[in-house]
């Protein structure tokens, strides 16, 4: 269960929101709207614990995140704006990698299985820097497969993904919740997941 | 423990084999290395007394300006492309992560200029066991210009025109390892013993190898703030 209370983002001199609160209970999701420039990225950035809150806190099951330090890393998977891809290394490569600094060592066949999930199984031997926007984007998602943890936090996940990928987007989505997984996600197209998503929004 | 060796260790595997696919970053510090070091005796003359008075000199700034060269690139495309924030979210401790990419760096860039310098020695005449004492000082040295620089990387992460701020920033720390390095290298010339000269070396390697994975994690976490 993630409880954020009375969070609060200042960038210099400027208030981007302040007194956002979220309970996100375990098969829940949040849909986080706003503006361009209205702080859903930080709001992410803080609630995955990369930068610490002008105000309020943070909780994983009733513990403030700051004090949990790899008990609470182990159980969040965070897909941010940049894809976390090496162009030089082949998409099977950046699979094992990503496995591997989340904590689980994988072999060939299962990162080659988690890249047939999201479709780019054809391209699993190239370069990274050869594969187009959206099989970046596919590649760098198949880490939500393989890293086993129950809290998603996805940055604008939509960006790039055709409607193939929508669709398995919203499909891995709804068997994460349904097995009892929680998800924070931004986006400002529609996302077709069948799971309820609370809709948060912020600098309004 | 075990996990923490083994994220540890695929850190640095990941760029071992980064640098296999992109040799040209790892061979510019070598050959930057190489041709400092070259110049020296075709602009000063071939006058043998004089170039084995500045063998080591040259050749340890030559090393020290090399490690320079290669500190833009070690933090900058993990921060980029958004692996950086990867790291800092792995259930291992990101100065594990750390560590495995400085003993990449030293492996790809560090341990070349060890292995080029005593061929580079030869054009400056030096003998043979100051040879031996030269590569022992590079040996205990360039860990520590990594480590050192590796801060200096870390804390002009997402500034601009950071690469120049570097060279301001970590040169003067880097006097220290200079003078001591070079010294034991001059000292075996002069006839005295480089085993003082050695042991600072080796001290001040233990002393940055124990402080600076910290400073570097600290100033990493700035830089994703």
């Amino acid at each position: 269960m993630l409880v954020a209370s009375a969070l609060e983002c200042v960038r210099g001199d400027r208030t981007l929101f302040a007194g956002v609160s979220v309970t996100l209970a375990a098969g829940a999701s949040l849909l986080v709207q706003g503006a361009n420039g209205a702080g859903k990225t930080s709001l992410l950035r803080i609630l995955v614990g990369l930068a610490p809150p002008a105000h309020g806190e943070v909780a994983w099951n009733g513990q403030p995140i700051a004090s949990l330090g790899d008990a609470y890393r182990r159980e969040v998977a965070y897909c941010g704006h940049a894809n976390a891809l090496k162009d030089d290394l082949s998409a099977v490569e950046n699979v094992r990698a990503a496995a591997t600094l989340a904590g689980r060592r994988i072999a060939r066949e299962e990162a080659l299985a988690a890249l047939e999930g999201v479709g780019v199984e054809t391209a699993a031997d190239l370069p990274v820097r050869s594969l187009s926007q959206g099989q970046k984007r596919r590649t760098s998602l198949a880490r939500l497969a393989l890293a086993r943890a129950r809290l998603w936090v996805l940055d604008e996940p939509l960006a790039a993904l055709d409607a193939g990928g929508v669709e398995w987007l919203a499909a891995t989505l709804d068997a994460h919740l349904e097995s009892g997984g929680l998800a924070v996600v931004t986006s400002h197209q529609p996302l077709p997941a069948r799971a309820p998503f609370a809709t948060l929004r912020i600098g309004a | 423990m075990s996990e923490v060796l083994a994220a540890a260790i695929g850190v640095m595997r990941r760029d071992l084999l980064l640098a296999m696919r992109r040799k040209s970053d790892a061979l510019a510090s070598l050959f930057f290395f190489v041709i400092v070091a070259s110049l020296f005796p075709l602009g000063l003359g071939p006058e043998p007394e004089m170039l084995r008075r500045i063998g080591p000199g040259v050749l340890w700034v030559g090393a020290l300006l090399a490690t320079i060269l290669s500190l833009a690139r070690l933090f900058a495309s993990d921060y980029d492309d958004g692996t950086l924030e990867q790291m800092a979210l792995s259930p291992a401790p990101l100065v594990a992560l750390v560590l495995g990419k400085l003993a990449a760096h030293w492996l790809v860039t560090g341990l070349p200029l060890v292995v080029a310098a005593p061929v580079l020695a030869l054009q400056y005449g030096l003998p043979g066991d100051t040879i031996a004492v030269l590569v022992a000082s590079l040996l205990l040295g360039t860990p520590v210009l990594g480590l050192v620089g590796a801060i200096g990387a870390a804390l002009t992460l997402g500034v601009r025109g950071g690469g120049l701020l570097v060279a301001l920033l970590v040169l003067p720390l880097y006097v220290p390892a200079l003078v001591f390095g070079a010294g034991a290298v001059d000292a075996n010339l002069a006839g005295t013993g480089a085993e003082a000269h050695l042991s600072l070396l080796g001290a001040g390697l233990v002393v940055a190898a124990f402080f600076a994975p910290w400073a570097i994690t600290a100033a990493l976490r700035i830089a994703l703030e």
